[in-house]
C-alpha cells in the first residue's frame, strides 16, 4: 500500500531527538515537573488543556454529498479507522463541531449546507474535501448547476486536495486541523471580546 | 389495509441531510398516525449537468467525466456503457484481450458496489458489524484496482477501443487468491444476516412490490428481479464477452426487501464465478486498438446497454460529425428504480421507511446525473 506524498529522507542527517509532543500531546505548552520526590506536577494553563481535549475530541457530521462521502466512510470503516482520533459522526448537526464537505455542491443544496453550519454550535470546523467543494473541480467549465466552491457560502479551515482525497489524505486534514485548534487562543479571544465589549461602554 | 382509527395527516421532511438516505435525497412523507399514507421523493439536490458537460468534451476526455459525473459507486461501468456507446458510434473494433479484461473489472466493480450496498444498508437496520466487514472486503478490491489504474474510486481505465493497461505481472494470481478468501467472506454474510431473526423481522415481506407494478415503474436490475422480472441485459443483449460466460441470473418472485437482498448476495457469489471464468479464458494479445485523441465519429446515433450494479444502464449517442457529442442522454437505473420507492411504501409504518429506502439501493448521482 502506498502511503502518498512523502519524499525521500536526506541519509546524512541524524535522527531527531523525539519531541515533547510525541510523548504527550498536552506537554506543547506545559511545563511537567517530574524531579520532585513522589511524583510530579503539571503545570498548564486552562486553555492548552481545554484545547487539547477539544482536538482530541472532533465529532463531524455524518454528511456526504457525492463520491468524497464514499472515501469518507472509508475512512471511517475497518482499515483507516478514524474512531481512534477520536472522530465520531453525529447524525444531527446540534452535537457536531466539524462539517466535512464531501463532494460537489449544486446551486440547490448550498443554502441548505449553510442552514446546517448555522445550526452547529460554535466553536465550528469546516473541512473541504475534494476539489469539487474546494473550487468547483471538474464541474468547473461548461456547467450551470454546481457551486464553485464551497468557500462562497461557509468559512473553510482545511482545504484537502485530490478527486477523491484518499483516506489518508482525509486523515492528514483532521490532523491539521487538530493542530490549528491546539494553538487557538481560545479563552483569550473571550475575554479580549469581553473587555472590548465592557470598553466600549454602555449604549 | 384498513385504518379504523383516523388522525390529521401529518407532513414529514426527511432529508436532504439525513443519515439513512444514501446521499442527498429529501423525502416527503404522508403520515397517518404511524401508517405511509404517500411518500414524494425531491430529486436534484445533485444534479451536475454532465449531460450538458459531455457536449464539450472530446470523446476521449468524456470518459473521465462519466466516473465523477454517473454513479460514482460503480465507474468502471459507467465506462463501459460509454466506450460501447461510442464504439458502436465508430464502428471500433475491442481486442479479445481488452473485452476480457473489461469483463473482469466490470464483476470487480459489481462486488464492491454491492459490498457498499450491503454495508451501509446493514447500518441503517442497527448491524454495524455487516459495515465494517464489508468495507474489509472492498478495500481489498480497490487495492486489486489501484495496482492495475492507480485509482482507488475513479479510473479512467476502460479507454475507447479497449483498456488504457495492461495488468502487471502476477495482478491475475492476486485477483485468485483474494476471490478463494472473498468466497469464504459471502458464506459469512449469508450466516450472520439471512437467519438472523431480528433482520429477518425488519425485511420478510416489508416492502413489497409485484412484478405488474414493477414493469410499469421501469424497474430494473435487483430491484426489478427480485419481483420475478427475469431481465438482465448481459443475458438478453449480451456486450463485450458475456455470451461466453457462464453464470445464473437469480429471480424471485417475493418482491420485498429481503428477496432484493438475496438477490444481490447471489449476483456477488455469480460475479466471483464470471471473474474466474474470464481469468482462465485470459487471451494474450493486444489490450486497446490505436484510437486517435482527437477522434471524431460519424453522423448518427447509437445506443448503448448495460447491466449496471443497479440495473439496466444505458447511454444514447448522437453525434453531427465532429469530435464533440452532439447529444448525450443517459438512462439511469436507479432513476427509474426511485419511481417505484413510492409504490413500495405505501401503507407501511414509518419505521420501514429506512429499511425499504435502503434496499432499493439508490447512488443519488445516478439520479439526478
Amino acid at each position: 500500500m502506498s502511503i502518498g506524498f512523502v519524499g525521500p529522507r536526506p541519509e546524512s542527517t541524524p535522527p531527531a531527538e523525539p519531541k515533547r509532543s510525541q510523548i504527550a500531546p498536552v506537554a506543547e505548552m506545559v511545563g511537567i515537573l517530574d524531579s520532585l520526590p513522589g511524583g510530579g506536577l503539571i503545570l498548564t494553563t486552562v486553555e492548552a488543556a481545554l484545547n487539547w481535549g477539544r482536538a482530541a475530541s472532533i465529532w463531524p457530521l455524518t454528511f456526504g454529498l457525492a463520491c468524497c462521502a464514499i472515501e469518507m466512510m472509508a475512512a471511517f470503516a475497518s482499515r483507516f479507522d478514524l474512531d481512534r482520533m477520536g472522530v465520531i459522526p453525529r447524525a444531527t448537526p446540534r452535537q457536531a463541531d466539524l462539517m466535512i464537505v464531501a463532494g460537489r455542491a449544486t446551486l440547490k443544496m448550498a443554502p441548505i449546507v449553510r442552514r446546517l453550519w448555522e445550526q452547529m454550535p460554535e466553536p465550528r470546523y469546516v473541512i473541504s474535501m475534494g476539489s469539487c467543494a474546494t473550487c468547483g473541480g471538474p464541474f468547473y467549465y461548461d456547467n450551470y448547476s454546481i457551486l464553485k466552491g464551497i468557500d462562497q457560502v461557509v468559512p473553510v479551515d482545511v482545504y484537502v486536495p485530490g478527486c477523491p482525497p484518499r483516506p489518508e489524505a482525509l486523515i492528514e486534514g483532521i490532523l491539521k486541523l487538530q493542530e490549528q485548534i491546539k494553538k487557538e487562543p481560545f479563552l483569550r479571544k473571550q475575554a479580549l471580546d469581553a473587555i472590548a465589549a465592557r470598553s466600549a461602554g454602555p449604549r | 389495509m384498513s385504518m379504523a382509527l383516523r388522525t390529521e395527516e401529518l407532513m414529514l421532511n426527511m432529508g436532504p441531510q439525513h443519515p439513512s438516505t444514501h446521499g442527498v435525497l429529501r423525502l416527503v412523507v404522508t403520515l397517518d398516525g404511524e401508517n405511509i399514507v404517500d411518500v414524494k421523493p425531491d430529486i436534484g439536490y445533485l444534479h451536475s449537468s454532465v449531460e450538458k458537460m459531455m457536449e464539450h468534451r472530446l470523446y476521449v476526455q468524456n470518459v473521465s467525466l462519466a466516473d465523477r459525473g454517473m454513479d460514482y459507486l460503480i465507474a468502471m461501468q459507467n465506462e463501459q456503457v460509454y466506450c460501447l456507446a461510442v464504439e458502436r458510434l465508430a464502428g471500433i473494433e475491442v481486442p479479445e484481450r481488452g473485452k476480457y479484461l473489461r469483463v473482469i473489472f466490470d464483476e470487480l466493480q459489481r462486488i464492491a458496489s454491492h459490498l457498499v450496498w450491503l454495508g451501509t444498508w446493514g447500518i441503517d437496520l442497527g448491524a454495524t458489524t455487516v459495515f465494517l466487514w464489508c468495507f474489509r472486503e472492498r478495500e481489498m478490491i480497490l487495492d486489486l484496482f489501484e495496482k492495475v489504474t492507480g485509482g482507488r474510486l475513479h479510473h479512467a481505465y476502460f479507454r475507447i477501443g479497449g483498456v488504457y493497461v495492461d495488468p502487471p505481472a502476477g495482478w491475475t494470481d492476486e485477483v485468485k487468491t483474494f476471490l478463494d478468501y472473498f468466497d469464504e467472506r459471502v458464506v459469512e454474510y449469508d450466516k450472520l444476516l439471512t437467519a438472523n431473526p431480528i433482520f429477518v423481522a425488519r425485511t420478510k415481506g416489508v416492502g413489497v412490490i409485484d412484478r405488474r407494478a414493477a414493469i410499469a415503474m421501469g424497474a430494473s436490475g435487483p430491484v426489478g428481479r427480485a419481483s420475478g422480472i427475469a431481465m438482465d441485459v448481459r443475458k438478453v443483449e449480451p456486450y463485450e464477452v458475456y455470451d461466453r460466460m457462464h453464470f445464473d441470473v437469480p429471480v424471485l418472485t417475493d418482491g420485498d426487501c429481503f428477496a432484493r437482498y438475496q438477490v444481490r448476495l447471489e449476483e456477488i457469489r455469480q460475479a466471483s464465478r464470471i471473474v474466474r471464468q474470464a481469468l482462465k479464458e485470459l487471451p494474450g494479445g493486444e489490450v486497446r486498438s490505436r484510437v486517435p485523441m482527437t477522434m471524431k465519429a460519424p453522423r448518427g446515433e447509437a445506443y448503448a446497454r448495460t447491466e449496471s450494479a443497479r440495473g439496466d444502464l444505458a447511454i444514447y449517442l448522437a453525434s453531427d460529425g465532429e469530435e464533440m457529442p452532439y447529444r448525450v442522454k443517459i438512462r439511469a437505473p436507479s432513476f427509474s428504480n426511485l419511481y417505484a420507492l413510492s409504490e413500495m411504501m405505501r401503507g407501511w409504518k414509518i419505521a420501514d421507511v429506512i429499511a425499504i429506502l435502503g434496499s432499493i439501493d439508490i447512488v443519488l448521482s445516478d439520479v439526478d446525473r
